[in-house]
């Protein structure tokens, strides 16, 4: 994925995120020594709980899933120099739509499958088209609309799934119909684990996205725009223009983590469908320097986290939310990369820097 | 008739005064916190850590005043971490934001384990007692909307605020230091919230529960914006937002709207003053840029 084979600038890139990871755990150490636990208990039963097996491995995919659909979203508009952090909202819309075109009967696999997925991409696509436009147009503040529609969409959608789709006295939408299965990697091998083929559709997004970014003008344009809006509308490239794509974009990317959800794990919508995806995407783009690949290894370290942390709670006592200090704190530490940058005393091209 | 007498009686009245509470007071500290220029989207998380520090040390101590003075002062070392992070190293304040809110989620249930070992609701603790009609909390907060007003606009420390929130490299040229105010506007806004958060664990219930904020913080962020950054403008918004909802309450059953679209209003509205429908909300003009001296 690099075109230039420039080794050195790699491990500049990796070398904050691993110093803030590091320094997350450093710190989760002295938070378990502070409150009576053992740390190396602790760590290794996180580790095997993450993978200790093929189930393991499977469930920690499984979780990483969205998480890389999130990301690439919020990377994409970070791209263009734009904040999504919406992402919440629109997989939460998109994974009902989801649940909706999902139960439509009498389609065979081909049709539905497709239909499903872009059915919910349009919808998470249309769940940021305000805030697009009100950015593209009038230059309001994305980051305040975007958070705006995520309230708005849990209201939104408990309304359709409680009072319109699901049957009386339930908290979840019907299944959809078996045509609209993502296929899980159960029905070929015996084991629990609901990991499926949305995995596949994640790396293949991925890729699509690097090319889009890197190999196309419009790639380009969007990334002229992010690194200079004034720049780039000098040179003859419409920003409002690419501020709009760029968000809806995001937006569809968001959408199809929903898709996974309810096509590959849950199979219809139900309360509580994301326990804060979109939000984790901000840290899994951040972490990942808003590079695909990046993005993908840091949403299954994010994945890794939260399915081992189960394990964790089982064998050392651990509360498992543990796990979620550990995340912020490697967030407010990627965040302030500046102080790793005072500290190995050298200044990164492009990236994050303002 | 029967809904309107429903809807508007001394009861709803207290109700609303009662909702805004928390609100007023974290949009309060939001405005401190943006008119010096640093976006603050982790009110929800300090008013989180705000409520759970509360019960915690009227626990310990049995007294619900040291319980309030906790959060306060909690609140304003919890934000510390948002001053230190978005002011010394010019983090995305967002982002930051973002972290905090996930630390105060995390972190309470943590504690509420190893404290308590629970991880849903707090014992009961000694909480707040009447003051006439209402907790005493709720005269803080109209107390404090005074205060952010008179500091802000007929105090020479709010000038400055105001200028390092507008102009902050022309105020620095002027001999003010724009991180020194940041960090002091930073910390106030974390101690209003955390104040608004011992109201939700002290003023209203006896206990902390996990989440128990349920979307306060950014409500109180909505009512900020859709107050144009003003106190006042802040306190009529928190008021309308705290009136939907006690509708919301009072209103179950009664007519055909469905809950979750009073629940929208707020945001729904926000976006509205947003696009400039209702006279345009315009941010402070350096709020989210991090200053770096010698630099446009």
């Amino acid at each position: 994925m690099f075109a230039t084979n420039d080794w050195k600038k790699i491990i500049k890139e990796l070398s904050i995120p691993l110093l803030a990871i590091s320094s997350a755990f450093i710190i989760g150490t002295i938070v378990l020594l502070a409150t009576g636990y053992d740390p190396v208990s602790t760590y290794s039963s996180l580790l095997k709980g993450a993978f200790g097996g093929v189930n393991n491995i499977s469930d920690t995919l499984l979780e990483a899933t969205p998480l890389i659909f999130t990301g690439l979203a919020v990377a994409f508009a970070f791209r263009c120099g734009l904040f999504n952090i919406g992402a919440e909202g629109q997989i939460l819309v998109a994974g009902l739509t989801a649940a909706w075109v999902g139960t439509w009967s009498g389609l065979p696999w081909i049709v539905h499958i497709p239909l499903t997925l872009i059915a919910a991409a349009v919808a998470g696509a249309l769940w940021v088209f305000i805030p697009a436009f009100l950015k593209a147009k009038l230059g309001v503040h994305e980051v305040i609309t975007t958070i705006m529609f995520n309230y708005i969409a849990f209201s939104f959608t408990a309304y359709f799934n409680l009072k319109i789709l699901a049957e009386p006295g339930q908290i979840q939408t019907p299944d959809i119909e078996p045509s609209a299965h993502l296929w899980r990697l159960s029905s070929l091998w015996d084991m629990h684990s609901y990991f499926n083929f949305g995995f596949v559709i994640a790396l293949v997004v991925a890729a699509f996205i690097y090319y889009l970014l890197w190999k196309t003008t419009i790639g380009y344009e969007i990334r002229a725009v992010g690194n200079n809006p004034d720049a780039a509308e000098y040179g003859g490239i419409d920003s409002t223009k690419m501020i709009l794509l760029a968000l809806l974009i995001s937006g569809a990317l968001a959408g199809l983590g929903g898709a996974e959800r309810t096509m590959g794990l849950y199979h219809n919508f139900r309360n509580g469908f994301s326990p804060g995806y979109g939000f984790t995407g901000i840290a899994v783009a951040l972490l990942g320097r808003n590079h695909p690949l990046g993005v993908i290894l840091s949403a299954i370290l994010f994945g890794a986290l939260t399915n081992g942390r189960d394990y964790m709670n089982m064998l050392a006592g651990v509360p498992v939310d543990l796990v979620t200090i550990l995340q912020s704190i490697i967030i407010l530490f990627v965040a302030s990369d500046l102080l790793f940058r005072r500290l190995l005393s050298y200044k990164s091209e492009g990236g994050m820097e303002e | 008739m029967e809904v309107l007498a429903q809807i508007f009686n001394l009861e709803t009245f207290s109700s609303t005064l009662r909702m805004a509470t928390p609100l007023i007071l974290a949009a309060l500290g939001g405005i401190f916190s943006e008119r010096s220029g640093v976006i603050n989207i982790a009110l929800e998380g300090m008013m989180l850590a705000g409520a759970f520090v509360a019960v915690v040390v009227s626990y310990f101590t049995t007294n619900p005043w040291l319980g309030v003075l906790g959060a306060i002062v909690f609140g304003g070392l919890f934000a510390l971490i948002h001053a230190v992070v978005s002011i010394e190293y010019h983090a995305k304040q967002v982002v930051s934001g973002v972290a905090l809110n996930m630390l105060a989620a995390g972190g309470t249930v943590f504690l509420l384990n190893i404290l308590f070992n629970t991880s849903g609701t707090s014992p009961s603790v000694n909480s707040l007692s009447y003051w006439g009609s209402f907790k005493p909390t709720v005269y803080l907060a109209l107390i404090a909307v005074g205060l952010t007003y008179y500091v802000l606009f007929y105090t020479s420390f709010g000038l400055r605020i105001r200028s390092v929130g507008e102009h902050p490299h022309a105020a620095d040229s002027l001999g003010i230091s724009v991180k020194k105010i940041r960090y002091i506007c930073v910390m106030i806004s974390g101690m209003l919230a955390g104040l608004g958060g011992a109201h939700l664990s002290l003023g209203t219930l006896d206990v902390f529960r996990e989440g128990m904020t349920a979307g306060r913080g950014f409500i109180a962020l909505a009512a900020m914006i859709f107050g144009k950054w003003h106190p006042l403008g802040a306190l009529g918004a928190s008021l309308l937002f705290g009136f939907f909802q006690a509708l919301q309450i009072r209103l179950q059953g009664v007519i055909a709207i469905p809950n979750e679209f009073i629940q929208m209003i707020p945001y729904v509205f926000t976006v509205i003053a947003l696009a400039g429908v209702i006279g345009r909300a315009t941010p402070p003009a350096a709020s989210g840029k991090p200053f770096k001296k010698g630099e446009r």
